[in-house]
């Protein structure tokens, strides 16, 4: 596992050119900053970590990156093209899915409950990759998120948590994207299934260099799974570096209450509610 | 005389080939802090809502669950009301989906005192104001609407609602479950002081270890309706003796542990609709032996440690592996 | 989903809780069709055949449930009427369908101000009784049984295009849809391959129950004259026809069509209920 030096702004000497830059990103909901000034750079095969709690912009963030919401402000350059304009044309949409892709919360919401796992593979191929053998593409895709392919005809309801959540990371790399955003991908997994898709993920990385912008609210996810860490608070970024750094060694206060939240033996609770209600 | 004291619960669900629950015994004393922890599909909340009589439809029980020494599944409709109002009182997972958003906190709180026991409205009210106090709130949340309040100021207002009968037992079914990290903690905070003040019994449903360890005197680890392992929380967590145990602590990410890949358990829980023999957790286990896939385990005290159970064939093995576990419990 | 399907107050209160009604209900939806289908091979006598010497005559081995005032074999007009009762609705629930759902469809995935004219323009066709509006346009285009199947067709449009619209509202915010966008997928063509289909057995349940209203409103139609032309056998013109009767003391040739009318819409009635009530049950 590569470890980066400590730097205090992500990725700037990270190693490997940035695939994913973020300038200066801004969206309001009428007086409610949701992202305010946000940057930070993903260098190529990294894994970033995006921590907040609700509220923080972390999830706002992720949606501008994959399009799914506009920036008022700032700019998206994912392989050093400009993608934060609203997708514009057959081309362009095609062009930045196959940029940047994503993995969402809820694996019971995020696949069509009518589509079996098969089609909803080969959707993202016939749509990307016309006139190839999808067959055998879809097999290979199955294999590699450790899916049996007797379940190729499943439909979603038929599969437990665990299993839909590798069809859903399935289908974002059929697309063979550059950076892949998980949105809290683990969170509603129970804690066994969890530790398996965290594998999971991480051999997916070694084997294809594919990104990742773990957006998560949980501090032992960030520590198992990134080299970087972005800290946000209210739209804003509070602290940011290499993910063993903030964790052994947190600058900023709310760093320090983050991690002091995390529940432990010997975990004082009254402490935590009194730096919480000062910061 | 226990706050809670479940015996040999079995559930049993129509079109299920095994019982849900089989044989939970389960205890909760005045003060204590009891874990009750499992992931989903395990029964944890199943147990918790049995000790409401909360039972899904078609649901045939056998055993006890008594609550202040009352048998709760032998109870009339009139003592199960008088039981949810008063005895034990629920704390739920997401406080706004459990609340009327249309009306105002104050309405909220006093409904089950003054349609239930026939308090009289200013009565009612000064005794809801009193219990906002004691989670932290001010009166002034009494003339709010949920929509007004944060996520974890309405679990306080929950908090609130359960301690106005006074109970004995307050359940609370992963309470902070739907909150950050930091709002988590406060709520914690908040239930370890009104268990002091008020004396009651707490059994707190969670899926999460590290809180369990945190917070709880007893744990009681579940896996496919059987109580796997409990005992003390710093021996469980220390000391783990069932492979079970021992796999669900290795394989949760921690923030002191190494980077790089975890220790997850291969497989799934079985199946609602498959007949279970031997231990349940046996096709998962890396200790299995033909024993444990044939005769299920009794539930054993662990050498030395009378208050340390576990069901396990093979749970001597485990007694000098899992160190690494220890280090979270060193203080 | 939440959305509930609109139904009139007095047909709300039959619920299908057992299994046996629903069942029932669908044999009685399939004779029907069936005897439309086959009419002209099922009627013994022909329907419009006049056997004035016969008329009023009581139920006998050759009019098995009589004879009405102008001397037509009441059993052969039921059958073959329940072709016209059939159609007329059927008209009505294909166009009011496929219209609303474009409608609906378009007003709740665009969103923005299309969805406002449209919404308006809907809602200003509901505050039109749909019964008046037909009314109307017969008395533009004279009788038969296209004018009011349209004038009804567009009078149940909003049913269907409300339904439609918030369904595909509450579709749109889920994270599959969202999933099918990061794909790279087109707007059009996640909704048209993935929510409508998703959407779709809720409205055709709506559709089903709004065929038994389709059917009480033509059969009203039709007893006030307005609908299809005098002798072609209808239901509801089967009753207007046997008012007289009635008054004769041989009520035999009105009652029997009211009883079909009835029984039918009951019968869609609860099968459509039935429906929404299964899909309601898949999602949970």
């Amino acid at each position: 596992m590569s470890d980066p030096k400590a730097h205090e702004r992500t990725g700037r000497d990270a190693p490997g050119r940035p695939v994913l830059e973020v300038t200066g990103l801004h969206r309001a909901y009428g007086t409610v900053r949701a992202v305010d000034d946000v940057s930070f750079s993903l260098a190529a095969g990294a894994s970033l970590g995006i921590v907040g709690e609700s509220g923080s912009g972390k999830t706002t963030t992720a949606r501008i990156i994959v399009g799914l919401e506009r920036a008022d402000s700032g700019r998206v350059r994912i392989n050093g093209r400009d993608r934060t304009g609203h997708r514009r044309g057959r081309n362009e949409r095609l062009a930045r899915a196959k940029d940047v892709q994503m993995v969402f919360q809820d694996p019971f919401l995020s696949l069509d409950p009518r589509i079996s796992v098969a089609t909803a593979l080969r959707e993202p191929l016939a749509l990307h990759f016309p006139g190839r053998d999808h067959a055998a593409r879809v097999a290979e895709l199955l294999d590699q998120v450790g899916l049996g392919r007797r379940l190729a005809e499943s439909l979603p309801r038929q599969l437990s948590g665990g299993q839909r959540q590798r069809v859903a990371i399935a289908r974002a790399l059929a697309v063979e994207p550059a950076v892949l955003v998980l949105d809290e991908a683990v969170a509603a997994l129970d804690v066994s299934v969890q530790a398996q898709i965290l594998n999971l993920l991480a051999d997916i990385r070694e084997q294809t260099g594919v990104g990742y912008l773990f957006i998560t609210h949980d501090l032992g996810v960030v520590a198992c799974v990134t080299d970087e860490v972005v800290v946000m608070r209210e739209g804003r970024i509070v602290e940011a570096g290499p993910t063993t750094r903030v964790l052994a060694a947190p600058q900023h206060p709310y760093t320090r209450l983050l991690l002091e939240s995390v529940p432990r033996p010997g975990w004082n609770p009254h402490h935590i509610a009194a730096t919480r209600r000062a910061l | 005389m226990n706050t809670l004291e479940i015996q040999g619960l079995r559930l049993r669900l129509p079109r299920t080939a095994r019982p849900v629950l089989d044989g939970v015994d389960l205890t909760v004393a005045a003060r204590e802090t009891v874990a009750l922890v499992g992931e989903s599909g395990s029964g944890k909340t199943l147990t918790s809502r049995t000790v409401l009589s909360l039972l899904p439809p078609g649901a045939v029980t056998e055993g006890t669950v008594r609550v202040a020494g009352d048998d709760v599944l032998t109870m009339t409709p009139d003592q199960l009301r008088r039981l949810r109002s008063g005895t034990a009182a629920m704390v739920f997972q997401d406080p706004r989906a459990s609340i009327n958003p249309l009306r105002r906190v104050g309405d909220f709180l006093t409904e089950g005192l003054r349609l239930g026991a026939g308090v009289a409205k200013a009565e009612a009210t000064a005794r809801a104001a009193e219990m906002l106090a004691s989670v932290g709130l001010t009166s002034a949340a009494l003339r709010q609407y949920p929509g007004q309040l944060s996520g974890g100021m309405l679990q306080r207002v929950m908090i609130a609602a359960a301690l106005m009968g006074d109970p004995a037992l307050i359940l609370a079914d992963e309470p902070t479950t739907a909150l950050d990290v930091t709002t988590q903690a406060e709520v914690v905070a908040l239930l370890g002081d009104l268990r002091e003040r008020f004396g009651t019994g707490l059994l707190f449903v969670t899926h999460d270890l590290g809180l369990a360890a945190a917070i709880s005197d007893r744990v009681y680890v579940m896996y496919a309706g059987r109580i796997a392992e409990t005992g003390p929380a710093e021996a469980l967590f220390a000391r783990p003796r069932h492979p079970y145990t021992a796999a669900l602590l290795a394989s949760t990410p921690r923030l002191d542990a190494a980077r790089g890949r975890l220790a997850a358990i291969d497989g799934q829980p079985p199946d609602l609709h498959e007949e279970l023999t031997g231990c349940p957790f046996a096709p998962r286990c890396r200790h299995a032996t033909d024993v444990c896939r044939e005769t299920a385990p009794q539930q054993l005290p662990v050498p030395g440690e009378p208050a340390h159970l576990v069901s396990c064939h093979h749970s001597d093995q485990l007694e000098d592996r899992h160190q690494f576990e220890g280090s979270t419990a060193d203080e | 989903m939440t959305t509930a399907l609109i139904r009139r107050p007095g047909l709300s209160r039959i619920r299908t809780t057992r299994a046996p009604l629903y069942l029932t209900c669908l044999g009685f939806i399939s004779l029907v069709t069936l005897l439309a289908l086959l009419a002209p091979w099922l009627a013994p006598h022909d329907p419009n055949g006049v056997d004035l010497g016969n008329a009023l005559a009581g139920p006998s081995g050759s009019h098995l449930l009589g004879v009405d005032a102008s001397g037509r074999d009441t059993l052969s007009r039921l059958i073959t009427g329940a072709r016209t009762s059939l159609l007329g609705p059927l008209g009505v629930v294909v166009f009011s369908t496929l219209a609303g759902v474009a409608v609906g469809a378009a007003a709740g995935w665009r969103g923005g101000w299309l969805d406002s004219v449209l919404s308006r323009s809907t809602e200003l066709v509901f505050a039109f009784p749909g019964l008046l509006l037909a009314l109307m346009i017969v008395s533009i285009y004279g009788e038969g049984l296209v004018a009011p199947v349209l004038a009804l067709a567009v009078a149940y449009l909003p049913y269907v295009s409300r339904l439609t619209r918030s369904l595909v509202l509450a579709e749109r915010e889920r994270p599959y849809v969202a999933a099918y966008r990061v794909q790279g997928h087109s707007g059009v063509q996640i909704c048209l391959r993935h929510v409508l289909p998703n959407i779709a057995p809720v409205v055709l349940a709506q559709s089903t129950i709004n065929f038994g209203y389709a059917l009480i409103d033509l059969a009203g139609l039709s007893f006030l004259g307005l609908g299809v032309p005098a002798l072609t056998p209808d239901w509801g013109r089967m009753v207007f026809d046997g008012e007289s009767a009635i008054q004769s003391g041989y009520p035999l040739s009105a009652v029997l069509p009211c009883a079909a009318i009835v029984l039918t819409v009951v019968a869609f009635n609860v099968v459509g209920e039935r429906w929404a009530d299964q899909v309601a049950r898949r999602d949970r």
